[in-house]
């Protein structure tokens, strides 16, 4: 078992032709995702490695069963292309495009508040479930196919907790990479919520990072509605308030929220073990199992 | 990215929202001579990012030419919070009756821009906030439809502004509503809103948050970008296209992805040591830029040592170790020492590409780190 995605998902990449998108297409149908078509408007018949174009997301649905989109389309275009994609019959749609702007993703955020449809990121590096499927730009070879839950906010510090968990012999059910823009679709406690349901995944991994408050409510989320035991690793105690640290929601506001020492304090006021180091939240992972 | 006050000012003022009579001035003639065309009383206010200007003794009001001679003088030149004041705004003095708040910011939590008037105004708005919640009145706005005028007068009313200009605040707040959702802004905040004797209404400060990612589409906010940067070195940065930010510590840090990056940071600190700055060179970083990375940090006198960590997913580690090399090999004698770690995509070819005479090699984050605090505790003692 796993969340989000599987063996059935149909993937639809936006942006096929573009340098991103023709690259990861590749690395997608390698690591054996079932990528059955791109939607780029003005290329519908080209190819690109096999899979056919459409103009549409719709026409890719439509004609190829296209169950999840795969967005690859730059900032500037790219709240248009998630509008095409919440538009369209697909159930889940993974935004990897950094620096969409923040006052798009609000309007396209007041879209997806209609839709049934699952959206993750954008500013995110995808999700897997290893030995089934990727949709997005993590690199396959440093997951294996086990019990263990991973959802973060940042994409390679996701890779070094992976890491430290497939090293030691722990694999995973699914990894989710949300994202680190301060208005995201899918968030800690949609994500939490699906592990939970998640019969196989018997303990979860968290990596959250300074700036607003989704640690804060994933962790009275963890303490009030999960069995599912959850370790977690948050970046950014030694952030200066005010300053934006890469990811554009990783920010402390000049009044003190949104500090690692809050979420840090929400989560083990739930019982959950925050490691100091990556490698700590492997450790209490192997506790757990 | 934030604005100067005189550049949200200026802003303010293109959108027909009432500021007092100013100038800038970057000489102590130039600002009593724009103190002697506004007339006195006038404030002269350092043009810095950092909050609580006034209590660090950058923002004078004086009441004639000596005086603004004087506070000019101290003013300019000065190190405000660890920033060199190079230009005042000097600003008629507004004499006021009553002090207000209003902005607009995005709720991110609810994915969506709220409003807020409060009576509280001219003070930490911070400090209401946290102590008497309720004194602040927020109405959130659906991006689909934007801010409806009765919601401006809604709030203003039920913050309990003065019925004589509660109109007039209320159109401000639909101002800066606009302004908001024109400019890509992230917050704006007028604090205070100074209402006078006669009830007019007047923004006496202004802050101006710019979203950068939507600066591709406002090429006149992003010809301010340059200006607004606070530190030479974050200039400098902004140039390389990096992520950057500079603190206080003295061992520098390189790395790829800002949970990482952040990561590293954090451990610099639990391994005892002090982090220089945070550098994230990005996704799919070529040899050059690594190379600048390591310029940007050899830039930073307060670096002590250097610590390279790559976590590669599209980044790849032959690439970053031909840049450090690269960078290295530019030097007769290494400024200070390098350790890295490489993991992920195309490591091991960049453990063999790499120049294991100029660098230090560690396997795992954690070693990493405690050599680079090691070595920067060295150096230090030296």
């Amino acid at each position: 078992m796993s969340i989000l995605v599987d063996n059935d998902t149909r993937v639809v990449v936006q942006g096929i032709t573009g340098g991103e998108g023709k690259f990861h297409t590749g690395q997608m149908i390698e690591y054996g995702t079932n990528v059955v078509a791109g939607a780029v408007p003005g290329r519908g018949g080209q190819e690109v490695d096999g899979v056919p174009v459409y103009d549409t997301v719709h026409g890719a649905a439509r004609e190829e069963d296209a169950n999840a989109a795969v967005v690859f389309v730059p900032p500037a275009f790219a709240a248009d292309a998630l509008f095409e994609a919440l538009d369209s019959p697909v159930d889940l749609v993974v935004a990897i495009t950094e620096g969409v702007p923040q006052q798009d993703m609000a309007k396209v955020y007041r879209k997806l508040t209609e839709t049934d449809t699952h959206l993750i990121g954008p500013n995110c590096p995808g999700l897997i479930t290893p030995g089934e499927a990727k949709l997005g730009i993590l690199p396959g070879n440093i997951f294996a196919e086990g019990n263990v839950g991973l959802v973060s906010r940042s994409g390679t510090l996701t890779y070094q907790v992976v890491d430290n968990l497939t090293q030691r012999g722990i694999g995973q059910t699914s990894a989710v990479g949300i994202g680190g823009d301060p208005i995201i679709g899918t968030d800690f406690v949609d994500a939490l919520e699906l592990f939970e349901n998640d019969p196989d995944t018997e303990a979860v991994a968290m990596c959250g990072e300074i700036g607003g408050e989704d640690e804060e409510e994933a962790a009275a989320f963890i303490g009030e509605h999960m069995d599912t035991p959850v370790a977690a690793f948050i970046a950014g105690r030694t952030a200066p308030p005010g300053k934006r640290m890469g990811h554009a929601g990783a920010i402390v506001s000049g009044s003190g929220t949104g500090t690692a020492e809050s979420k840090i304090d929400a989560l083990n006021d739930a019982g959950v073990p925050v490691g100091d180091t990556p490698n700590e939240v492997a450790d209490h992972i192997e506790d757990f199992l | 990215m934030k604005l100067h006050e005189y550049q949200a000012k200026g802003v303010f003022a293109d959108a027909g929202i009432p500021v007092p009579d100013s100038a800038l001035a970057s000489t102590v003639d130039d600002a009593v001579e724009a103190a002697e065309g506004i007339g006195y009383p006038v404030a002269i206010k350092a043009q810095v990012q950092v909050g609580g200007r006034g209590k660090a003794g950058g923002i004078k009001l004086v009441e004639d030419a000596e005086a603004a001679r004087e506070a000019a003088d101290e003013i300019l030149g000065m190190d405000l919070k660890g920033l060199h004041v190079d230009r005042v705004l000097v600003e008629a003095a507004v004499d006021f009756t009553n002090e207000l708040y209003v902005g607009v910011t995005m709720d991110r939590a609810e994915g969506k821009p709220v409003a807020m008037v409060s009576t509280r105004g001219g003070v930490d708005i911070e400090e209401v906030a946290a102590e008497e919640p309720d004194a602040i009145v927020r109405e959130h706005i659906d991006p689909a439809f934007g801010m409806h005028p009765y919601q401006a007068r809604k709030a203003a009313f039920e913050a309990g502004v003065d019925r004589a200009v509660a109109t007039d605040v209320a159109s401000i707040l639909t101002q800066l509503y606009d302004l908001w959702d024109d400019k890509d802004a992230t917050e704006i905040e007028v604090n205070p809103l100074m209402v006078t004797a006669d009830d007019e209404v007047v923004a006496a400060d202004a802050v101006m948050n710019i979203d950068e990612d939507a600066l591709f589409r406002h090429p006149d906010l992003a010809e301010m970008e340059e200006e607004a940067a606070g530190d030479e070195l974050e200039a400098k940065a902004n140039e390389y296209g990096f992520d950057y930010v500079r603190l206080s510590g003295n061992v520098g840090i390189i790395g790829n992805g800002a949970g990482l990056v952040m990561t590293t940071l954090d451990l610099v600190d639990y391994y005892g040591g002090s982090p220089a700055n945070f550098l994230d060179i990005g996704g799919g970083a070529k040899a050059e830029r690594v190379t600048n990375a390591l310029d940007m940090v050899f830039s930073d006198e307060n670096v002590d040592s250097v610590v390279f960590n790559i976590f590669g997913g599209i980044t790849r580690g032959d690439e970053v170790a031909k840049g450090i090399n690269e960078a290295l090999e530019g030097f007769d004698e290494i400024p200070k020492k390098v350790v890295v770690r490489l993991a992920g995509t195309n490591a091991e070819e960049g453990m063999e590409i790499l120049n294991t005479d100029l660098v230090t090699v560690e396997a795992t984050l954690e070693d990493a780190v405690q050599r680079a605090v090691e070595y920067a505790d060295e150096e230090e003692a030296q």
